[in-house]
């Protein structure tokens, strides 16, 4: 995947490393490593919508604040706009932070219980030493579909789904180029997620936006994204176009994902079932860390040797040494991968037992 | 018990820390006697007019012509090898010349008996009554108690002491008045003269025990899985005790341990009071007669009392929420 | 008694529960009937307010009754549970019918022993010693997929992952073999690879012990795949009850539609997704007549002011609360599901 001109792309993140070290237990002696994050590399291209996707503990979210700079880095690079910002110093980092901004998961978390409205959304050009809150503001409430009215209002009046306009409202504010979305619309009722859907997809073309767009549900990302990175303990093991990976998936994890998807007015289906739960990052398996629960798993080689992004197809890239040939494939029919040692679906195992 | 070794490994390493802790306190100690222009202790003991040649020879006896950083080292000298008095050697009084260490061997077990049988008390009423408010929130119940939990903290000790003493002393005759009596010598005559301190003591600690296992159960009965228990069909008491009080039991023993702790030195007031000549009322009393070897010992035995405690609260916190055991 | 009468454990009849709060009553469930059977699987959907899992709390008797009224009769095993005393439901609760709840983490208590608390779910109904209760807690916890589960029993919650904690739940919902097993909102707070193994789970034991199973929740994909009949609730009421087959194929309610049609598919990039306008209404202040009329695009006359009863339009349908006449739901749903297959 080689991007020529950098101008294309606003975000360029290389070999992207975040270990947290935790206390395991007040007795304990030294410190384990979280290996939230290893060795990731991918670009944002201007003007799309990046969507990131896993299950927890996969260091999607660790890897948005990463991209804001919200956490150091443990190693590796991130270049936005141009700029290395792998190491600046926060002082530094502080006019860039007008270009990039992000909407957060809990519509009542994230916003100040005791400011106004008008204070929230206008918190911004306070920092930045910007004149002109007052009107912008009311010009943001009503771009956002609230009453300019809601100027001197506070978040409890508020539903769920208009904190949320709110928090658009108020990472809009100052123009920037990059919205980083974490889960924006999950916390939010089922009838109320398609509003902020529409009101993102239409703010992103009137205003030319980048977005990167977190979330743990592939039915809402199939609406917005168009590429898409899957996450699994830290690692990327699928990146590529949108509708490329959701008709043809090539890693077995995502194929695994896709299938596990409930669905609405469809007949019944042989669902791929993996093997117990997701691992912790303390402790991740060597090699492939999904050959654990792999249904295509190759004894003596996915567990010996880590597969690396190779491009399977146009604008498709997948760690696996044995990736889906076509799609859909039932669970019996992933299983076949010849020399395959998971011939048998699981029935109802538990976890594989955690470090 | 699993990770037996980690433990262990944990309790040495509290344990060295804790002698730094001390020996910190002493030196601070030290040096505030030596800092503090209260006037030179030889001076008490010199008689009227003393010469400068009488107080220098004072000064020598009591070792006070050195600098005081050399007094302590003595002092941490004399206390892991010994005096004349025996093991540790906590030298003597200024005032009187006996051993400081028979001092408060003497007075510790008043100190120590008035502390437990207080703490007993103000545990179990304290506890009673938050959980009954707390299960009968807002009833009348509920509010009388948190109005005695409100006299309970705002009433100053030495009021409560004295009025005590008044009513049930003087008025009524059911208890006996001041004074200590070693359970040894008369055990009806120690309960006689012990009852009074103790539930003057224990009223001021009830009464935050009740409100914060009030606020604690509150909080924990609004938890989940306290709904779970009951959609297991689990008796109401069950519910409440087994696994409300259990859960939010945690804070109120750790707080317990300390609250004990820091009355070994300091329930200065219940003391004098009621007269018992236990070791807060020594050493506030020592303090202000300057007699720093007698002070230096109660400091001590106060420092390494809070040490342990708190040692033995994380160690016991640990074992009642295997949250912190294993991360 | 014919054979499906037989069959059947729940009947429920115009349930009503109401809150009085500083702000007023806060009406949470109005009027809700529906029955269940053995071997069936009942969803039942709606967003936040809907009243889904406060019915359910009321059946199973968990709702302060000092500070709540709750009305209606719940016929279960030949009783009304809502007359029975707090002592007597106590007896029913855990025993006959259970309840899996939605975050495992938070509702299993923190400082005591997995298997001990599932022991402590038989020991409540049972005088059976401490072993053989601790017996049945591993042989549960085996039978719901937990490996090692001698070993495992005597972990902390917190030493489970959240897939293991979710069947942990259900392994202590069935230590007495109960009738029925409700539960509310079991996948919501879990990742999607492990949803599908619960969602399994809750089949197999259902279809193992011939048992009821009501499921609580918002996501209608995991109904329309697991559940055999289906009631949707708004604003505490129902708004369209029938067979899942039939409730997905036709669907005749318009917040049903607009449920459809709002929820973002996995199947395909829309060009636009079709939102509800507006926003679920206040329980202190439901609108009047029928309470989605505010949001409901084919609103007409007597919407707002008469409240339209369950019903089944017609004899090959299934029950709607909606006054639109039959032809035009039949219409409507048509031109929906030409503009869906498009």
């Amino acid at each position: 995947m080689s991007e020529n001109g950098s101008t294309a792309n606003l975000v360029e993140v290389e070999h992207l490393t975040k270990r947290f070290a935790v206390r395991q237990g007040v007795f304990a002696r030294g410190k384990a490593q979280v290996h939230a994050v290893e060795d990731i590399s991918f670009v944002v291209r201007r003007g799309e919508t990046l969507g990131i996707v896993g299950e927890s503990g996969c260091g999607k979210s660790t890897t948005a604040r990463l991209v804001l700079r919200l956490l150091d880095l443990t190693s590796g690079t991130i270049r936005f706009d141009g700029h290395d910002i792998s190491k600046l110093p926060q002082r530094r980092l502080r006019p860039l932070r007008r270009e990039m901004q992000m909407i957060f998961q809990d519509p009542y978390a994230s916003l100040n219980p005791r400011k106004t409205v008008g204070q929230i959304i206008g918190a911004p050009f306070a920092i930045h030493g910007v004149k002109g809150a007052r009107t912008r503001v009311q010009e943001l409430l009503e771009t956002v579909g609230l009453s300019p009215e809601h100027y001197n209002r506070y978040p409890h009046e508020f539903s769920g789904g208009q904190r949320q306009r709110i928090g658009v409202a108020r990472a809009l504010a100052l123009s920037p180029k990059l919205i980083v979305c974490d889960e924006p619309v999950s916390a939010l009722d089922v009838s109320i997620q398609a509003q902020v859907l529409n009101l993102l997809r239409g703010l992103q073309s009137e205003f030319s936006l980048t977005y990167v767009f977190i979330t743990h549900d592939l039915s809402v990302l199939r609406q917005i994204a168009d590429r898409i990175v899957v996450m699994y303990l830290g690692r990327i093991v699928e990146i590529g176009d949108s509708e490329q990976i959701y008709s043809a998936p090539k890693h077995p994890y995502t194929a695994a994902l896709l299938s596990a998807v409930p669905r609405a007015g469809t007949d019944p289906r042989e669902r791929i079932v993996l093997t117990g739960d997701v691992p912790s990052p303390i402790a991740p398996p060597p090699a492939c860390v999904f050959h654990p629960r792999c249904p295509r798993f190759h004894k003596g080689h996915c567990d010996v040797e880590a597969p690396q992004l190779r491009e399977l197809a146009p604008h498709q890239e997948a760690a696996c040494h044995y990736p889906l040939e076509r799609w859909p494939m039932s669970d019996a029919e992933i299983r076949q991968a010849e020399g395959a040692n998971r011939a048998d679906r699981p029935h109802l195992e538990g976890a594989a037992h955690e470090a | 018990m699993e990770g037996g070794g980690e433990v262990t490994f944990y309790i040495v390493r509290r344990l060295l820390w804790t002698v730094v802790v001390v020996a910190c306190v002493l030196a601070i100690t030290f040096a505030v006697f030596y800092l503090l222009p209260a006037g030179d202790p030889a001076l008490r003991f010199a008689g009227k007019n003393p010469t400068d040649a009488e107080i220098a020879l004072i000064h020598h006896r009591l070792g006070l012509d050195r600098p005081w950083y050399i007094q302590f080292l003595k002092f941490v000298k004399n206390f892991f090898l010994g005096d004349k008095y025996g093991w540790p050697g906590l030298g003597y009084t200024y005032a009187s010349g006996s051993s400081v260490k028979a001092l408060i061997v003497a007075r510790a077990p008043r100190t120590l008996l008035l502390i437990a049988g207080a703490a007993v008390l103000w545990l179990v009423t304290g506890v009673a009554i938050g959980v009954i408010s707390a299960v009968k929130r807002r009833s009348l119940t509920d509010r009388l108690a948190m109005g005695f939990a409100l006299f309970g903290i705002s009433t100053p000790v030495f009021w409560l002491g004295l009025m005590a003493l008044y009513i049930f002393w003087r008025q009524l005759g059911w208890t006996a008045g001041t004074g200590y009596v070693s359970p040894a010598d008369n055990f009806g005559a120690f309960l006689s003269h012990m009852i009074l301190p103790w539930i003057v003591l224990a009223l001021l600690y009830a009464a935050f025990y009740a409100r914060m296992t009030r606020n604690n159960l509150l909080e924990t009965l609004g938890e989940d899985y306290i709904r779970t228990a009951r959609a297991k069909g689990l008796s109401e008491r069950s519910v409440i005790f087994k696994h409300g009080l259990r859960a939010s039991l945690t804070p109120i023993v750790t707080m317990f341990g300390l609250d004990m702790a820091l009355l070994v030195g300091g329930a200065v007031i219940t003391e004098s009071v009621f007269n018992l000549q236990g070791l807060g009322y020594l050493a506030i009393n020592d303090a202000l007669q300057q007699d720093l070897p007698v002070v230096l010992g109660v400091v001590l035995l106060a420092s390494v009392a809070v040490a342990l405690a708190n040692l033995i609260v994380d160690i016991l916190y640990a074992f009642i929420d295997p949250r912190v055991r294993y991360a | 008694m014919s054979a499906a009468d037989e069959r059947k454990l729940l009947d429920v009849r115009g349930l009503t529960v109401r809150f009085p709060t500083p702000d007023g009553v806060v009406q949470a469930v109005s009027d809700v009937s529906f029955s269940l059977s053995r071997g069936e699987t009942l969803g039942v959907v709606g967003e936040s307010g809907s009243g889904k899992s406060v019915s359910n709390l009321a059946i199973m008797g968990l709702l302060n009754r000092s500070r709540t009224t709750i009305t209606g009769e719940v016929e279960f095993k030949e009783r009304n549970l809502l007359t029975l005393s707090n002592d007597e439901l106590r007896k029913v609760r855990g025993k006959e019918i259970a309840m899996v709840f939605q975050d495992p983490f938070a509702c299993l208590h923190p400082m005591y022993r997995v298997g001990a608390q599932i022991a402590e779910a038989f020991s409540a109904h049972s005088d059976a010693g401490k072993k053989v209760a601790w017996t049945r807690a591993v042989e549960l916890l085996d039978r719901v997929g937990i490996p090692n589960a001698r070993s495992r029993a005597r972990d902390y919650p917190h030493q489970f992952s959240g897939g293991m904690r979710q069947r942990a739940m259900i392994a202590m919902a069935l230590v007495h073999n109960p009738a029925i097993l409700i539960c509310d909102e079991p996948t919501t707070a879990l990742d999607v690879t492990v949803q599908a193994q619960i969602l399994e789970l809750i089949e197999d034991v259902k279809r193992e012990f011939d048992i009821g199973v009501i499921l609580v929740t918002h996501d209608l994909g995991v109904v329309a795949e697991t559940a055999n009949s289906v009631m949707v609730m708004y604003a505490g009421r129902i708004m369209e009850y029938g067979p899942a087959r039939d409730v997905f194929a036709q669907p005749q309610h318009p917040y049903a539609w607009g449920l459809l049609d709002s929820m973002p598919t996995i199947d395909r990039r829309l060009s636009a997704l079709v939102p509800i306008e507006g926003a679920p209404p206040s329980l202190l202040a439901p609108p009047s007549g029928c309470p989605f009329h505010p949001r409901c695009p084919y609103r007409f006359e007597p919407c707002p002011t008469e409240r339209p009863p369950l019903v089944a339009p017609a004899p090959e349908a299934h029950l709607d609360a909606c006054h639109l006449p039959w032809d035009k739901k039949v219409e409507l749903g048509a031109e929906r599901a030409k503009k869906v297959a498009a």
